[in-house]
């Protein structure tokens, strides 16, 4: 089923750029209102903002505003071009990243069949504005920080494909769509009562995952790239105003898009139970039941993010090398196992 | 053009729209914001003593090391995707192939344990 009405290429491509923007930016600022206003301050027994708006919920328009008035300044002996370009990039890898997740049976951006591999591919992009920021910045401050970005994001990028390998092999598909399916039509051992989130067969493979992307999301307790105590704001350190907040968009925006990701690959995406998945309704509901998967897998990043202290830089890397690296590739091997006795 | 190259044209474009977003951000802002040079504000912040010596300093070669193992491990998993996805037409073949793959793999990464190279120095 389609929708009622044929629309031309360019039509539907306009939609899905208009709907694209929405689906960066809502879910980016609902997390930064919801969880790094109110639930940060709840968890430290404050109220958090509470002037703009009913219960602060105005707070993020007034931070946009006044951002937007604040002087541009580039260091003297930075590379000018480079500096400027940073923040484009990793908006890019953001932008491409939502690309890949489907909000219903029809409700896609783009339908590919190497889409999980697209994902992981352009979400290393940003690895390389941080850096650019990083360098061009012409501050001690700034290498460090950007050195130490991409010596974690590559080293949380392997744990990251390699949990995500796990759910490869239980679906048979690299097609985002088609893993939301067989999550819909799956069993568990026999029992297909509620399908098969891959949640429960894939544990192990959504803990790594979430620990990975905590780390790509250099949110404490991985944040040694841009530790204040350490290395004043890292990468940040020489960016102020417009371009300082675009770097803080994009964060949260990925930290929106990889918890759909996560929500897409382990909890089922915009599926719920008891509805036949090609039901025409999911193209209408599926986006909200999607946002409110996103929302719950979002509350146990920040939560970790709250409660953990930040990590030494050694303990971080042994952590990706010696603990996730082995036992993700230990995943791989039993899920190969299942999956072809069963 | 064919659907598959259409869906790929949606790549670029949304690409341009996140130049789009910047630039606008950027633009907008550029009307709203003051702009007042001085020399003093473009020193690099070093905790507000003057800085010293060169910024484009050397960095150290443990992030060479570590940069050259995601690279190894980046490929092998190049490698294990297309047969994650086509693991059950393989069977127990594919099984036993993937295995002694990964097992070389896991070697590897224990060399690299034991040469003390995954220390953080």
């Amino acid at each position: 089923m389609t929708f009622a009405v044929e629309l031309a290429w360019w039509q539907q491509t306009g939609i899905r750029a208009v709907v694209g923007l929405l689906a960066v930016l809502l879910p980016a600022g609902t997390l930064v209102y919801l969880f790094l206003f109110k639930m940060m301050s709840f968890m430290q027994s404050r109220l958090g903002p509470m002037e703009a708006g009913p219960y602060g919920s105005l707070q993020l328009l007034a931070e946009v505003g006044k951002f937007l008035q604040k002087e541009d300044i580039i260091p003297r002996k930075a590379d000018r071009i480079v500096f400027k370009a940073a923040p484009f990039v990793v908006l890019i890898s953001t932008f491409l990243l939502v690309l890949v997740i489907p909000a219903g049976p029809d409700a896609w951006f783009i339908d590919v069949d190497t889409g999980i591999f697209l994902a992981l591919a352009v979400s290393s992009i940003s690895v390389i504005g941080i850096l650019m920021a990083g360098w061009a910045s012409s501050s001690k401050y700034s290498l460090m920080g950007g050195l130490r970005a991409a010596g974690q994001l590559v080293a949380y990028e392997l744990p990251l494909v390699l949990a995500v390998m796990g759910v490869v092999i239980q679906a048979g598909t690299l097609n985002v769509q088609d893993i939301v399916m067989a999550q819909a039509t799956g069993e568990i051992f026999g029992w297909g009562g509620i399908g098969n989130p891959f949640i429960f067969t894939q544990f192990l493979g959504f803990a790594i995952f979430l620990v990975a992307v905590q780390a790509e999301l250099t949110q404490p307790p991985f944040d040694m790239p841009v530790a204040e105590s350490e290395i004043v704001t890292g990468y940040l350190t020489e960016y102020t105003g417009l371009r300082f907040l675009l770097f803080f968009i994009g964060e949260f925006a990925t930290a929106g898009i990889f918890s759909a990701l996560a929500a897409t690959l382990f909890l089922g995406g915009w599926y719920v139970p008891g509805i036949d998945p090609t039901n025409d309704l999911f193209n209408v509901l599926g986006p909200a039941i999607l946002l409110g998967k996103v929302v719950l897998v979002a509350f146990l990043i920040f939560w970790f993010r709250f409660t953990y202290p930040r990590f030494r830089e050694d303990q971080l890397q042994q952590l990706a090398w010696k603990v996730l690296i082995p036992l993700s590739l230990a995943n791989i091997v039993v899920t190969g196992i299942l999956k072809v006795v069963f | 053009m064919s659907d598959f190259l259409r869906s790929w044209l949606v790549l670029v474009v949304f690409a341009g729209l996140a130049v789009l977003l910047v630039s606008a951000f950027l633009g907008l802002g550029s009307l709203l914001r003051p702009s007042r040079d001085t020399p003093q504000k473009t020193i690099n912040y070093e905790s507000g003593v003057d800085p010293q010596g060169d910024m484009w300093a050397q960095s150290n070669i443990r992030y060479y090391v570590f940069a050259l193992m995601f690279v190894l491990f980046d490929v092998e998993t190049v490698f294990i995707f297309p047969w994650a996805t086509r693991l059950e037409v393989y069977g127990v073949f594919g099984l036993v192939e993937m295995a002694i793959f990964i097992f070389i793999l896991a070697l590897g990464l224990f060399y690299a344990w034991r040469k003390r190279l995954l220390r953080w120095v």
